[in-house]
């Protein structure tokens, strides 16, 4: 029988090299831009918007009706030949913001609207606040439900903080990987990107309950057996599976990465790594530490670690 | 045993023909009577922001010196100026209703009054509201007549005329009562539903062309006030510096004292603005009075026109109106006209709005995404039933079935309920078919070991789907637990991109676990009974 948990410490030495590099990337963040992701507009409050015009603008004189109007903290980008500009501004108020175009339309011509996106900073720190509470709520959820549904199980308790600590792997991964996207291509993060954890969390929960589902179902069959044979089991039963499922998730999320729309690319591509990590986690992290945890395998690291120098 | 199984047959076969007829594009909708009890639905898409376009809203009320959310139809006991109080008489309250409903109510009158289809008005926490006006080409006009509080006064100006666009303080209150901030300096020649005057950009002046046109009866020759001309150094300038002494005006009559209000065109040739917008209102009959005896006494002199503390227009009273009716004339657009005559119509909200957040998204942004992810949707999906079929073989195909079935109905529930889809929305529908499949290869999988343990092929389906069922529940549950927990998040914000993609995606868990325990169930255990021997002699097909 293949032993994938007897590989463990491969797995959690794979996994910190997902995992360093992003809380690297999120140290650097707080450190240059005040936060660990980059923050989009519906965290920070703010507006941006596509303004589309019928000739090329220079972005500065752009820039210079919006600081005449009071937006001093303003930013204009264009693409299209000069002919779309997108501008980041502090939250525009109505009124102000019709002004500006009009003073626009009457320098420039024409100007339409594309889109606009505002939000007041109070607001903005309301859903910052919330999205927390959401994570929490719903880990704290996910694990009550886990021991709930594991009762029967010696040490339900365990099967919840395990399932639970694969899925902060997974934010973990996901964050990181948008500090670093953040940083090196100034992605920014907003409420779909918090969709897209939140989905994740769910995802990944249910992959390794699959497996928890499975070693449950093997404890009463295989009494006597060590624990560690019995997950082996059991892993190598629902691989398959696992597997399987997650190809075929994968298919519809490839294909929206490749040929969707670009305003969603940025929340498949966080659903998708997520995904992918969610399966890896449920197989090399879930279990392994639920077999760590069972064979009380890190008090053991621990003394091992300060009885060295003790001898030496 | 067999019985129930084609009686299930026909039954999801019923099912999945319902939901292509509710997903069929020109579908006619549910129209019909029995007796007093009537149904009349249209079936379409509901397209969110993104995909549709249009404007989102979210106002907050202010507060006024106490709480909103009291649930006494009167603020009374508030520290609040008493035209507030006043103006809750207009209404009827709904058995303690908060001043947040009134306000929301009002709001809808208003948003129906605008014309804008579909429009949805949703409140949010409990003091915010969410306005939803899809598909509208020019938000501004519309937002600013949502959100304006709309307090109407008429207002004696005395032998001074006022500009339009002037800020005043009158009788009944100052600016910051009806904008719960303090206004800065006031610009002259805004137009007239320009509110609270903060930019400083230059704008060229405008003149004023301005009356107020008294219709004493149908019969009689229209009455004129006269035109004010604003000769050179009659004009007062309208900036006040904040430093000196503020006038107070005095309030004739406010909002409270008008009938009806609506729009019409201008059928004077003689008049300035004839064929164009204006509004007419009719007075109730203390106010008709109170008018009479009113522009008795001043004739000659100006009356301002006030909605918001800001002047709309100030004609010359010529003389005498005694039948309680009148137009107001201004540079007003066709939609400025009718929601002007809305705000006056459905009376001033009780408590005044600020935006705190304001989306707006052109309508052609919408379909090339719809196109591209529909595409991208649909050659996913493929892949998958490509991939079913070639790895479970026969059970695959069954699969495919189900995995049809399954967005068929899930696609009519979002026309029926209706969803409003958005981009993440279509992507949660199209992450839930990924999904879909998941059940029923956990039940495959536990049917190929039943098989291989040396089951009968009966019991092996029979095994395969009650062990999967525990494993499919509980998983999913987990997925709708986040949903749920997004939708509260979303909603919380008027965040229509998360809180669609919350919704579809939950359907899509739920139907999913319907269709693989109901319709995959009932076809492999249907093409058992159809054709067992032929499967028994070909373990292959079964994807051993």
């Amino acid at each position: 029988m293949y032993d994938i948990v007897g590989k463990r410490k491969w797995y959690f030495l794979f996994s910190s090299l997902l995992i360093v590099p992003g809380i690297i990337a999120m140290i650097i963040s707080t450190a240059t831009i005040g936060t660990p992701v980059r923050l989009g507009i519906d965290f920070t409050g703010g507006t941006i918007m596509e303004l589309a015009f019928t000739q090329p603008v220079q972005p500065a004189d752009v820039r210079a009706v919006f600081v005449i109007a009071g937006y001093t903290d303003t930013s204009v980008q264009t693409t299209d030949e000069g002919r779309t500009v997108i501008i980041r501004t502090a939250a525009l108020d109505p009124d102000d913001k019709e002004a500006i175009k009009a003073e626009l339309a009457s320098q420039y011509g024409a100007v339409k609207e594309i889109y606009s996106d505002t939000l007041g900073a109070q607001v903005g720190q309301e859903v910052t606040a919330s999205a927390i509470i959401a994570v929490t709520v719903a880990s704290l959820a996910i694990i009550g439900y886990i021991v709930l549904a594991f009762r029967k199980v010696p040490h339900p308790v365990r099967y919840g903080v395990c399932a639970v600590l694969a899925m902060i792997h997974d934010v973990l991964v996901v964050l990181g990987l948008f500090a670093i996207l953040g940083l090196l291509l100034g992605w920014e993060v907003d409420a779909l990107f918090l969709t897209a954890v939140l989905t994740v969390i769910g995802f990944s929960v249910q992959d390794t309950i699959v497996v928890f589902d499975r070693i449950r179902e093997n404890i009463p069959k295989h009494r006597g057996e060590p624990f560690e044979d019995i997950v082996n089991h059991s892993l190598l039963q629902t691989v398959h599976r696992s597997l399987v499922t997650q190809i075929n998730a994968l298919f519809v999320m490839v294909a929206l990465l490749l040929f969707g729309g670009a305003t969603i690319q940025q929340f498949i591509l966080a659903m998708f790594v997520g995904m992918v990590t969610g399966t890896y986690s449920s197989i090399c992290v879930a279990v392994p530490l639920l077999v760590v945890w069972e064979k009380g395998e890190v008090p053991a690291f621990f003394r091992r670690l300060f009885r060295r120098p003790a001898a030496a | 045993m067999r019985q129930k199984d084609y009686a299930l047959l026909a039954i999801i076969i019923l099912v999945t023909l319902t939901a292509l007829w509710i997903n069929w594009g020109d579908n006619p909708g549910i129209h019909f009577e029995i007796g007093d009890f009537r149904v009349h639905r249209d079936i379409n898409v509901l397209l969110g922001l993104d995909l549709g376009g249009g404007t989102e809203v979210v106002l907050e009320a202010m507060e006024i010196g106490g709480a909103i959310t009291d649930t006494t139809t009167v603020p009374g006991g508030l520290a609040c100026p008493p035209f507030l109080a006043g103006m809750f008489g207009q209404f009827v309250p709904t058995g303690g209703q908060d001043s947040l409903g009134v306000a929301q109510n009002i709001i809808e009158q208003r948003v129906d009054a605008l014309g804008v289809t579909e429009a949805r008005v949703h409140r949010v926490g409990d003091k915010r509201i969410l306005v939803e006006l899809p598909g509208i080409q020019d938000p501004a006009v519309a937002i600013r007549v949502i959100r304006e509080t709309g307090f109407m006064e008429f207002v004696d100006a005395g032998a001074v005329y006022l500009q339009p666009g002037t800020v005043v303080v009158t009788s009944l209150g100052a600016p910051e009562d009806i904008t719960g901030t303090q206004t800065v300096t006031t610009t002259p020649g805004a137009t007239a539903l320009a509110p609270t005057p903060t930019v400083a950009i230059p704008t060229a002046t405008t003149t004023p062309t301005v009356a107020v046109t008294a219709v004493v009866s149908p019969t009689a020759p229209p009455v004129t006030l006269a035109t004010p001309t604003p000769a050179a150094g009659t004009v007062p300038t309208a900036t006040e510096p904040v430093t000196k002494p503020v006038k107070v005006y005095q309030t004739v009559m406010t909002g409270r004292d008008l009938k009806t209000a609506y729009v019409t065109i201008d059928q004077d040739p003689a008049s300035d603005s004839y064929q164009k917008a204006i509004i007419a209102f009719e007075l109730n009959r203390e106010g008709a009075t109170k008018f009479a005896a009113f522009t008795s006494a001043n004739v000659g002199k100006y009356l301002a026109i006030i909605i918001d503390k800001r002047v709309i227009s100030c004609p010359v009273i010529n003389s005498p109106i005694t039948e309680g009716r009148g137009i107001i004339q201004g540079k007003f657009t066709l939609d400025e006209a009718r929601g002007l005559a809305a705000q006056l119509q459905y009376g001033a909200l009780p408590i005044p709005f600020r935006i705190v957040s304001e989306r707006v998204v052109d309508p052609t942004l919408g379909q090339d995404s719809i196109q591209k992810s529909v595409m991208a949707g649909l050659i996913g999906v493929f892949t998958v039933l490509l991939f079913m079929a070639i790895y479970y073989r026969v059970p695959g195909l069954v699969a495919d079935v189900a995995l049809v079935v399954f967005a068929l109905v899930t696609f009519a529930l979002f026309k029926l309920i209706p969803v409003a889809l958005t981009l993440p929305g279509i992507a949660g529908f199209l992450l839930s078919i990924g999904m879909a499949v998941d059940a029923n290869i956990l039940i495959f999988e536990r049917m190929k070991e039943e098989l291989r343990t040396g089951r009968s092929l009966g019991a092996a389906i029979q095994a395969g789907f009650d062990r999967a069922w525990t494993s499919i529940r509980d998983s999913n549950i987990s997925t709708l637990i986040t949903c749920a927990i997004l939708f509260w998040f979303g909603s919380n914000f008027g965040a229509g991109e998360v809180s669609g993609f919350a919704v579809t995606l939950f359907l899509g868990v739920v139907v999913s676990m319907f269709t693989a325990i109901t319709v995959t169930h009932t076809l492999i255990r249907v093409l058992f009974v159809v054709a067992r021997d032929f499967l028994q002699d070909h373990p292959g097909l079964l994807g051993l």
